[in-house]
């Protein structure tokens, strides 16, 4: 991790309710509201995803894993080339205040086992591709390794897995964004905003950005897979294929 | 959506709790909570706000606003409303996700012979 961000997470360690200790996800003040305001939404091109399109098109019945807000176009995406879609928001399950317990010390911290019991509960060698979009860079630290270590026991060898990571000219205010596919190597980008635990449904804030990786936590990140390939973008955002 | 008027619909009450085998031969709009199974075959279920079905479903076409836990399979379609919470695999012809619905499971799109699948969002 570089930069203040590893402060600021450290930092909110010690504070004593679990919803104050979940708030530390969320970047925007209490007191900021979506209101009836539109959702802006941006395209991008990935190369990532151009990749996994020609997987996609040139084999059948592949298992996809989408670990992003549960999005209507990708699931037509892939179920209409024939594959099968699985969704699961990882970073909405990880806020459930139910994962945070006190550890010896009295500090309020994340079951990342509990949370694994609960989540990515599948059978070995099971998906031909997960989407990881930017769930590492604004998952709890505690779960970040052994989410990865999941993944690459449902993932069939050969699978590939895509992830973005903000780079570091990203700052701490850096949107969190859900991705839709909308074309072979297209993505359409919407901010995504979450009630926090206890909060009102019109009370949604964006998750901050925890920290930010540089290439070497990235290889170390992922130095079970087979092979790891970096593209770099214009925005501040690396995409990183992952074979396993 | 509205809570269906009662007679259009089998109407399941919000303080209604429920546990079994559900199956009937009309619609059913379940506001409360349903822990069993539910057939309704030709029919359509639709999961109000309020509704907390820990069920497998299967019908002709389910609409979910509040929680379900459990398989759905439906014959034509499935609605995710905004604020739909489901967990549990969907097999169906098609489906509409409302931005904001939550779906944590597998959706397995069925196509019908001669017809292509369809998948629509709002």
């Amino acid at each position: 991790m570089e930069g203040g961000s590893r402060d600021r997470v450290h930092g909110s360690l010690d504070m004593a309710s679990v919803s104050d200790n979940v708030m530390k996800f969320f970047r925007s003040s209490s007191n900021q509201t979506v209101g009836k305001a539109i959702p802006q939404k941006l395209t991008r091109r990935s190369s990532g995803i151009g990749e996994i399109s020609r997987l996609l098109n040139s084999q059948e019945a592949l298992c996809v894993l989408d670990m992003g807000a549960t999005s209507a176009n990708n699931i037509r995406f892939f179920t209409g080339k024939g594959h099968k879609n699985y969704s699961e928001d990882l970073l909405r399950s990880s806020l459930d205040p139910a994962l945070r317990i006190q550890d010896s010390k009295g500090n309020t911290v994340v079951d990342s086992k509990k949370f694994l019991d609960e989540n990515l509960v599948y059978a070995n060698a099971q998906f031909d591709v997960v989407l990881c979009w930017n769930l590492p860079d604004y998952l709890e630290e505690s779960l970040v390794k052994p989410t990865i270590d999941r993944l690459w026991s449902v993932m069939k060898p050969g699978g590939y897995l895509l992830t973005f990571f903000h780079t570091r000219d990203a700052g701490p205010d850096s949107i969190c964004y859900r991705y839709h596919v909308t074309g072979s190597d297209m993505l359409e980008m919407q901010e995504v905003k979450f009630a926090p635990p206890g909060r009102p449904a019109s009370d949604k804030q964006s998750p901050r950005l925890q920290r930010v990786f540089n290439n070497r936590h990235i290889e170390n990140l992922f130095r079970d897979f087979a092979s790891i390939k970096f593209f770099l973008a214009r925005d501040a955002i690396r995409e990183v294929l992952v074979v396993r | 959506m509205d809570a269906p008027q009662t007679g259009e619909f089998a109407h399941i009450g919000k303080s209604v709790v429920i546990k079994g085998e559900l199956s009937g031969s009309e619609d059913l709009y379940v506001d409360g909570n349903v822990e069993g199974n539910i057939e309704l075959r030709n029919h359509s279920l639709t999961v109000g706000p309020n509704g907390n079905v820990k069920a497998n479903v299967t019908a002709k076409a389910v609409v979910i606003q509040g929680k379900l836990d459990g398989t759905v399979n439906a014959s034509d379609r499935v609605e995710l409303r905004k604020s739909a919470v489901v967990t549990g695999d969907v097999t169906t012809q098609r489906i509409a996700i409302e931005e904001g619905a939550f779906l944590k499971g597998k959706v397995d799109i069925q196509k019908e012979a001669g017809k292509a699948a369809g998948l629509a969002s709002s």
